[in-house]
């Protein structure tokens, strides 16, 4: 049990370095919050589930907290790309942009 | 309906995130006041709130739990290595764009869980859903078509949340 918690707070942990790592390299907004949603949401739950492990009474709560953050974060990370989008529009390097015409470039947003 | 539905999620909660330790006096007096509280919140949320639940809820649930999870934590695992590799190596690959996904999932809870699924796996990322379409950053945009982007993205989930939510 003590190894199974240690082993995931470390996996967790890696993910977080993974998740700083890819805000500070990748070049434009929508791929900066991919590499920081996925990676700090995976590595939240493996850092709770460690926990869980090491306090076998905390499980619930550990398992309604990742509920929680697997509610929330995708759809944070959503509302900010949009928000991003809407305010400086697609970025020079994309191959493909079906959302102009939905969502119609730049907008002035101040 | 509505009313047992909200009270019901969260007296669950209330329970699950007190914990169950401790004598069973001290979870009795946690039930009470749990029960009230959550009555009070009921009453206050109900009306908020859009959805129910009913005899097949339980089903449901445990169709979710036992296939939908592991085939999500599955694609979860095997994109982290993938957006792993991309972050570690010297120049970072990328071949990004936006791609609209047409779903036939109908409601909007349905819709909610694929676009959080897709945001959950590394590469893609759900901005925004307008009626049937889903619109997803990606960071390697592989197929051609329509049809193609679909398969690589949402297809292996779509077929689940069908079954799922109904």
């Amino acid at each position: 049990m003590e190894i199974v918690s240690q082993v995931l707070l470390v996996i967790g942990g890696l993910f977080f370095l993974l998740g700083g790592l890819g805000v500070l390299r990748m070049p434009d907004v929508f791929n900066r919050i991919q590499a920081g949603t996925k990676a700090t949401t995976l590595g939240a739950f493996a850092l709770l589930l460690g926990i869980g492990f090491m306090y076998p009474t905390w499980f619930l709560k550990v398992g309604i907290i990742i509920v929680f953050i697997a509610i929330s974060n995708p759809i944070g990370s959503s509302v900010l790309a949009k928000a991003s989008y809407k305010a400086q529009g697609a970025p020079s390097n994309v191959v493909q942009d079906d959302l102009k015409e939905f969502l119609g470039g730049t907008e002035d947003v101040g | 309906m509505k009313y047992v539905a909200t009270f019901l999620v969260l007296l669950l909660s209330y329970l699950g995130l007190v914990g169950l330790v401790g004598s069973t006096e001290q979870f009795l007096q946690e039930l009470v006041l749990g029960t009230v509280v959550s009555l009070v919140l009921t009453f206050i949320l109900a009306n908020y709130v859009n959805y129910t639940i009913d005899y097949k809820f339980p089903v449901r649930l445990l169709v979710f739990v036992f296939a939908y999870i592991p085939v999500f934590v599955w694609a979860l695992i095997l994109a982290n290595f993938d957006v792993a590799r991309r972050v570690l190596s010297p120049k970072i690959p990328l071949n990004p764009g936006f791609v609209k996904i047409k779903t036939d999932l109908e409601g909007d809870f349905a819709k909610l869980t694929l676009a959080n699924s897709i945001t959950l796996t590394p590469g893609t990322l759900s901005i925004d859903v307008d009626g049937n379409d889903i619109y997803v950053h990606t960071v390697d945009v592989k197929g051609k078509t329509p049809e193609e982007n679909k398969k690589n993205i949402s297809a292996r989930f779509e077929k689940l949340l069908g079954v799922i939510f109904k």
